[in-house]
């Protein structure tokens, strides 16, 4: 957020538990649908179960514009480089839902061409069982992300830290190299 | 109707079959790889047979068998609702077999799945690429000598457990994700 | 004049063909395919597919299971109806053992394998209204599917992965007043493809968007092996289920509708007018069915009783015997095909006289129609993608194997 370095401490735990709040009720989700759990997570999003009680029912396709990644069915060695991709271009702070077991450790597909758990190549927020899960279980386990939203301290991202650094640079330092077009060209 | 085709096909290509039987409703013709192009193509285009529809074409690795493949080629006439499988034997050392993909859309497909399992070449195959797996894979993974968990990752895998995230960016930063573009 | 104003400028801008990669991760690619597309201006003059990032290596899967446990595999290949997929793999399986099922194990399947169709074709329009904008098409939809998937799950005991076939019968026997819920699933069924028809079917975004778009004409369809749906759509009438009736499908009454123009919408009427035959037909199956076993007596492939198995030696090595070996399917090579809920759904096994298969292949009809998208796709724009690739249906798991 870029205040709480100029916070006193106490104040800043009463901001982050009120910015916590409003990020667990607002989750952004980008659906990384593979598979059959698919179906499940339709089921999820639609009118029965209605997601949109948790607030997690805006779909984004741009990883860039969510903050919750649900990988939803089984990722193999084909596609693992575009999952991890997807998870380096969504910004901070992000969570990932692994939903359904062969995204959590590879279900019952060991074999040659499947990832036994995407927590191979990504890390994991909360793990969904089930194959697929009942949306009963999705929904439990959005609870539990919410959760550990709540009480996620801000120290995690190391806010002060980036912010210390950029502080600490040399003035003489310009923050962005000038190219001398002239002396390019000789 | 079922001994029909067995039949035409012996009548016209009578040197190349080898061996022949209907048995379970599916009437099967074993023939010489060398002709199968032809065969297929007048077995298509006569009147009296008319199989305009390809259903399959797959591979059988028989491990230890001499001739160890055999390529299965399904074709189905939507006119007169007969079936007949063709089948040809592969021997390892010289695993080719004549492309159909010129007299059927379909068989472009087919043929680069099986090849893509297992390693069977199509002679003259205007596009013979993997197709299920990518590219940069070694090994034909249905034949029966591949082990079933001869993983070949992309990136690379992280071998602990669970990682907690400050550690797994820690293993970004050392590690960029290579081959995070496809191709 | 204006067109003299702009042709210098024409002759002056250099074009040249632009390389658009669309997916694997694009909502309109449902997550698994890639199009490599090269673009004249919006127009489409060249597209690549490529699949298989789905890919879970099914047939090496089934290649360590024995016959049984081939189900679950089974199941996951087209995921929205996967009874259809249990039933073909049992028949396939029945067929070489050449052994028959008791009449009202093929009305059961007959039965549930419709109501799974109806599944499969309420999420296909339901998905593809909605990724044309239409969310309250879709709405409806998967209303309509989890009151068809509460009569699985009360069935089965699963709502999306049944597993529910068997080797020579089923898992178990209908559940009772499973007809009352049919009666009022029926009624409600009814209602929904009603409303979904008034969103859509006179709708002219949506008319816009589906006639005349993704053409497929009948010789193309069957040079490139479409099936189902698809090949229906361009007024080819082939049908498995009425071409070669396998279960109790020459006992019961119902049409095989058929478009004439191959374009998307044909293919949305027909998977509309499916839904009203699969009603037709499950009707017909709960009025015919006579109560009666469900499994076959063959001991080769039904576990004996469990009295039997807890009081006799003979029973319990039996029980063990299937349990631990497999069922023994005698040596032979039989292909065999059934009417899946995309088309047509083969089989090639290969037994060696094992408790093992030696070799199962399944003609998905999905991977075969991705073979011959390019042809829908090439020269239209690239907003027709997207209707094209809904009302094809393409299902990753059974695309991918």
């Amino acid at each position: 957020m870029g205040l709480e370095h100029q916070l006193p401490e106490v104040l800043t735990t009463r901001l982050e538990s009120a910015v916590n709040w409003a990020r667990k009720y607002s989750l952004f989700q980008y659906p990384f649908v593979t598979a059959c759990c698919g179906m499940e997570y339709m089921a999820t999003a639609s009118a029965r179960y209605d997601i949109a009680r948790f607030g997690a029912e805006i779909p984004r396709f741009s990883p860039r514009q969510a903050d919750l990644l649900w990988v939803v069915g089984t990722v193999n060695h084909k596609l693992g480089p575009m999952l991890r991709r997807i998870y380096e271009q969504m910004a901070e702070p992000k969570w990932v839902m692994a939903f359904g077991v062969c995204a959590s450790t590879g279900g019952f597909y060991d074999n040659y061409a499947t990832i036994q758990g995407i927590d191979k190549i990504i890390p994991v927020d909360v793990y969904i069982p089930g194959c697929p899960p009942r949306p009963e279980q999705v929904i439990d386990g959005l609870m539990k992300l919410q959760d550990k939203i709540q009480q996620e301290p801000w120290r995690k991202y190391d806010y002060e830290q980036k912010v210390r650094q950029r502080d600490e640079r040399p003035a003489s330092e310009p923050l962005f190299e000038k190219i001398d077009r002239k002396k390019e060209r000789g | 109707m079922a001994k029909k085709l067995i039949k035409f096909v012996k009548k016209h290509f009578e040197d190349q079959v080898l061996d022949s039987h209907s048995r379970l409703g599916n009437d099967t013709v074993v023939i010489e790889r060398d002709r199968l192009a032809e065969i297929v193509e007048r077995l298509r285009d006569d009147e009296k047979t008319q199989m305009d529809f390809l259903r399959a074409i797959t591979c059988v690795d028989y491990m230890h068998r001499d001739p160890r493949f055999e390529v299965v080629y399904v074709l189905y006439s939507i006119e007169f609702k007969h079936m007949l499988t063709l089948r040809v034997v592969v021997s390892e050392d010289d695993c080719k077999v004549p492309t159909i993909s010129h007299l059927y859309g379909c068989a472009g497909w087919t043929e680069r799945e099986v090849w893509d399992m297992y390693g069977v070449e199509f002679v003259d195959h205007p596009d013979l690429r993997r197709v299920l797996l990518y590219q940069e894979f070694e090994g034909h993974p249905l034949r029966k000598d591949y082990g079933k968990q001869d993983a070949q990752p992309r990136i690379e895998l992280l071998s602990r457990e669970r990682d907690s995230v400050e550690e797994f960016n820690v293993f970004v930063k050392n590690k960029p994700a290579e081959g995070s573009r496809d191709n | 004049m204006a067109e003299d104003i702009y042709e210098p400028i024409d002759q002056d801008v250099h074009t040249e063909p632009m390389i658009l990669q669309m997916g694997p991760s694009h909502p309109a690619t449902h997550g698994t395919v890639r199009f490599t597309l090269t673009l004249e201006g919006e127009k489409i003059i060249k597209c690549e597919t490529e699949v298989g990032y789905l890919h879970r290596g099914f047939e090496k899967e089934v290649e360590n299971s024995t016959w049984t446990q081939v189900f679950p595999y089974t199941d996951r290949l087209n995921y929205v109806s996967p009874l259809l997929n249990n039933f073909g793999y049992s028949l396939a399986v029945e067929r070489l053992l050449e052994i028959d099922v008791p009449p009202r194990c093929n009305w059961i399947r007959t039965l549930m394998g419709e109501i799974s169709r109806l599944s499969d074709h309420l999420t296909c329009t339901g998905a593809a209204a909605l990724e044309l904008g239409a969310m309250s098409a879709f709405l409806y939809a998967i209303e309509g599917r989890e009151l068809v998937w509460d009569l699985i799950e009360e069935v089965t005991g699963a709502r999306l992965t049944v597993s529910y076939g068997r080797i020579g019968g089923l898992k178990d026997d209908l559940t009772e007043g499973f007809e009352e819920r049919w009666k009022y699933t029926k009624k409600r069924l009814f209602e929904i493809r009603e409303e979904i028809g008034q969103l859509l079917t006179r709708n002219r975004i949506f008319l816009d968007r589906f006639q005349g778009t993704g053409v497929l004409t009948p010789d193309m369809a069957l040079s490139y092996g479409y099936t189902g749906p698809c090949l229906r759509s361009t007024g080819v009438d082939y049908d498995v289920r009425k071409d070669h009736p396998y279960f109790m499908y020459d006992e019961v009454d119902f049409d095989v509708p058929v478009g004439s123009k191959g374009d998307n919408y044909d293919r949305y009427l027909v998977r509309m007018d499916e839904i009203v035959q699969s009603i037709r037909i499950i009707d017909q199956c709960l009025e015919k069915m006579e109560p009666g076993p469900i499994n076959s007596d063959d001991p080769r492939v039904m576990l004996p009783e469990k009295e039997k198995v807890y009081n006799t030696i003979e029973g319990m090595i039996s029980h063990f015997k299937i349990i631990f070996e497999g069922i023994q399917v005698p040596p032979g090579e039989v292909y065999s095909y059934t009417e899946a809920g995309n088309g047509e759904l083969g089989y090639y096994i290969v037994s060696n006289g094992t408790g093992k298969p030696w070799k199962i292949h399944v003609r998905s009809p999905s991977l075969i129609m991705m073979g011959g998208i390019h042809k829908l796709i090439e020269g239209g724009l690239i907003a027709d993608i997207i209707p094209t690739f809904d009302t094809v249906n393409m299902i990753g798991g059974e695309c991918d194997k």
